[in-house]
């Protein structure tokens, strides 16, 4: 990039606007980012411009801007392969999320390649998004669901992984980074590991691919599955990945327009990649707002965002430490910019609304992870979680919220 | 103690505080006087749903006056079901029955809690009018059959 500044946090916060207002009287601090990001003014003013001017349905009308409008969205794919290093632009399928990438899987490549008996693994870290589809696609098939134990520190157990993978299940599907430990898995090895007995591995990737660079040829996952609204962009769109020889050999998820390509009363000819699986009318203005977030993502830095956050990290963690009684839910090796933590015995609940009235939002509960909550036998944790315009301020003052919330509580 | 009365009370003990930090501390001191569900009653069966934490809630009748006890392991949370019992314990499940609970908003905790957490404000006051309408058929039946 010719035109990227050098990383400065004041410039990369004057672009959301969101962070400037005031919560409670008190000057928002949004820690909340591994629930959604805020989103920059390139991605607004996109949505804004697609909406005053551009709107049109794609692909269907030979008028102007129907026309400019799929040139647009098509472009915005080739956009989103470039941003993964994907062999082919059709190999990127726009959905609503990672939610609905993972369903689009488990109903699809589910139907294809798992029977009774079959199984399919996962990991004991799994969003219910990569848990719940793949459990009742098993019990649907009278199928199994094998889950990868995780240890102590937060990590996946590797030998137990390898345990499992010898009972030959036909799909793998695994988180890159955990929402709720922050760890970074080991992905790279793991996919190496099941390509040795040929089971095609699916990438959770809704934690990972705002912090990192994904490269989806390199990592040679068969798919990747995240959500725009994670990485800086609007909600209501995500992408699923997936090697084209995959994709062709799946059935189609959902039908209807678009997906077709004749259709006579006995029977239906189906689209070609990555039409076959785009079924009824997108959500253009937001895959337009994608490749906006993308663009900006490439004139940051994505090196400097990672290194920014695990900088960030680094500093919450030692601040975190001077808590009494503060206990950390996971401890992984290499962790991202996800921190959950108890203190004592409080009820994160209870904190959660004492540090909000501060003005800092982070999250609290299960976080949409139960087995994990299970395994460590708490009923939920408080969350940290980082993007590229938070800064060492904002930990002070969310450290300082944490010790009033202890000491009021206890 | 008519409802209504203490319903006010409670918004005048209120208006006291200014500060959010303020009226919590009052909910956490509030929580320690909540009559305490008997461990046998503290299982699924009285747990209420809708909540962020735990919360398990009973209701006994002596054939005239409601009595509830609860308990919660998040301490805020139980300062907010025991104000709800403080409104509504020792009365008839009419009484019960007929109350609004627009007290709720006047202190400004239906407004300061976020939506979901507000559905587990809702669902404790649900609750409790749930067992005043079994007491109130159960009473009714009684005086049919007599
Ligand atoms: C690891 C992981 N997977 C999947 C999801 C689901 O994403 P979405 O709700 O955008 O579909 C999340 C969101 O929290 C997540 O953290």
């Amino acid at each position: 990039m010719e035109d990227r500044k050098p990383f400065e946090i004041q410039y990369v916060r004057s672009q959301f606007p969101a962070l400037s207002q005031y919560v409670y009287n008190k000057p928002l601090v949004y820690f909340d980012n591994a629930a959604t990001t805020q989103k920059p003014l390139v991605v607004i003013d996109r949505l804004k411009l697609w909406y005053e001017l551009e709107n049109s349905n794609i692909h269907r009308g030979v008028h102007y801007l129907s026309q400019q409008g799929t040139i647009a969205f098509e472009t915005a794919r080739k956009t989103v392969a470039a941003f993964l290093n994907a062999k082919e632009t059709h190999e990127i399928i726009f959905t609503k999320g990672t939610t609905d990438s993972i369903n689009l899987l488990a109903s699809s490549l589910g139907r294809l390649l798992v029977n009774e008996g079959d199984s399919v693994l996962v990991t004991g870290m799994e969003h219910h998004s990569n848990f719940v589809p793949w459990q009742q696609l098993c019990l649907e098939k009278k199928a199994n669901l094998l889950v990868a134990a995780i240890t102590d520190s937060g990590e996946v157990d590797l030998e137990d992984y390898k345990s499992l993978l010898e009972k030959r299940p036909k799909i793998v599907s695994i988180t890159h980074i955990s929402n709720v430990l922050g760890t970074i898995n080991p992905i790279e090895e793991m996919i190496r590991l099941a390509h040795e007995y040929n089971i095609p591995v699916v990438i959770d990737g809704a934690q990972s691919v705002a912090h990192q660079k994904i490269d989806v040829q390199a990592l040679n996952c068969d798919f990747f599955a995240f959500s725009g609204h994670k990485l800086y962009a609007p909600m209501g769109v995500g992408v699923l990945y997936g090697k084209e020889k995959w994709l062709n050999a799946m059935p189609p998820y959902q039908f209807g327009g678009e997906m077709v390509n004749q259709v006579s009363i006995k029977e239906t000819l189906f689209n070609d990649l990555p039409f076959k699986f785009e079924a009824g009318t997108p959500n253009v203005g937001a895959v337009l707002g994608l490749e906006s977030a993308i663009h900006f993502i490439e004139m940051t830095g994505i090196e400097q965002i990672g290194l920014h956050e695990e900088q960030l990290l680094h500093y919450a963690l030692e601040k975190l430490k001077e808590i009494d009684q503060i206990r950390f839910i996971g401890h992984p090796k290499k962790q991202a910019g996800v921190i959950s933590f108890l203190i004592g015995n409080i009820h994160p609940f209870d904190a959660g609304m004492i540090i909000d009235k501060l003005g800092i939002a982070i999250r609290t509960g299960h976080h949409c992870a139960q087995p994990v909550m299970e395994r460590y036998g708490i009923p939920g944790t408080m969350r940290a979680s980082f993007a590229a315009y938070n800064t060492f301020e904002e930990i002070d003052i969310f450290v300082a919220a944490v010790k009033k919330a202890a000491l009021m509580l206890s | 103690m008519t409802i209504e009365q203490t319903q006010q009370q409670i918004i005048d003990e209120f208006s006291m505080f200014d500060d959010w930090m303020d009226k919590y501390n009052f909910l956490i001191e509030m929580g320690k006087d909540c009559p305490i569900i008997d461990t046998q009653y503290k299982t699924n069966n009285y747990l209420i749903t809708g909540c962020q934490s735990r919360v398990w809630l009973h209701a006994s009748y002596d054939g005239n006056l409601i009595s509830f006890s609860a308990d919660s392991d998040a301490v805020i949370t139980k300062g907010i079901v025991n104000l709800l019992i403080r409104v509504f314990n020792g009365h008839s499940p009419e009484e019960i029955l007929a109350a609004d609970t627009a007290f709720l908003d006047q202190i400004g905790l239906k407004e300061h809690l976020s939506p979901t957490r507000s559905n587990g404000l809702v669902s404790m006051v649900k609750q409790m009018k749930l067992y005043a309408q079994v007491y109130h058929l159960k009473s009714t039946q009684q005086t049919k059959h007599e």
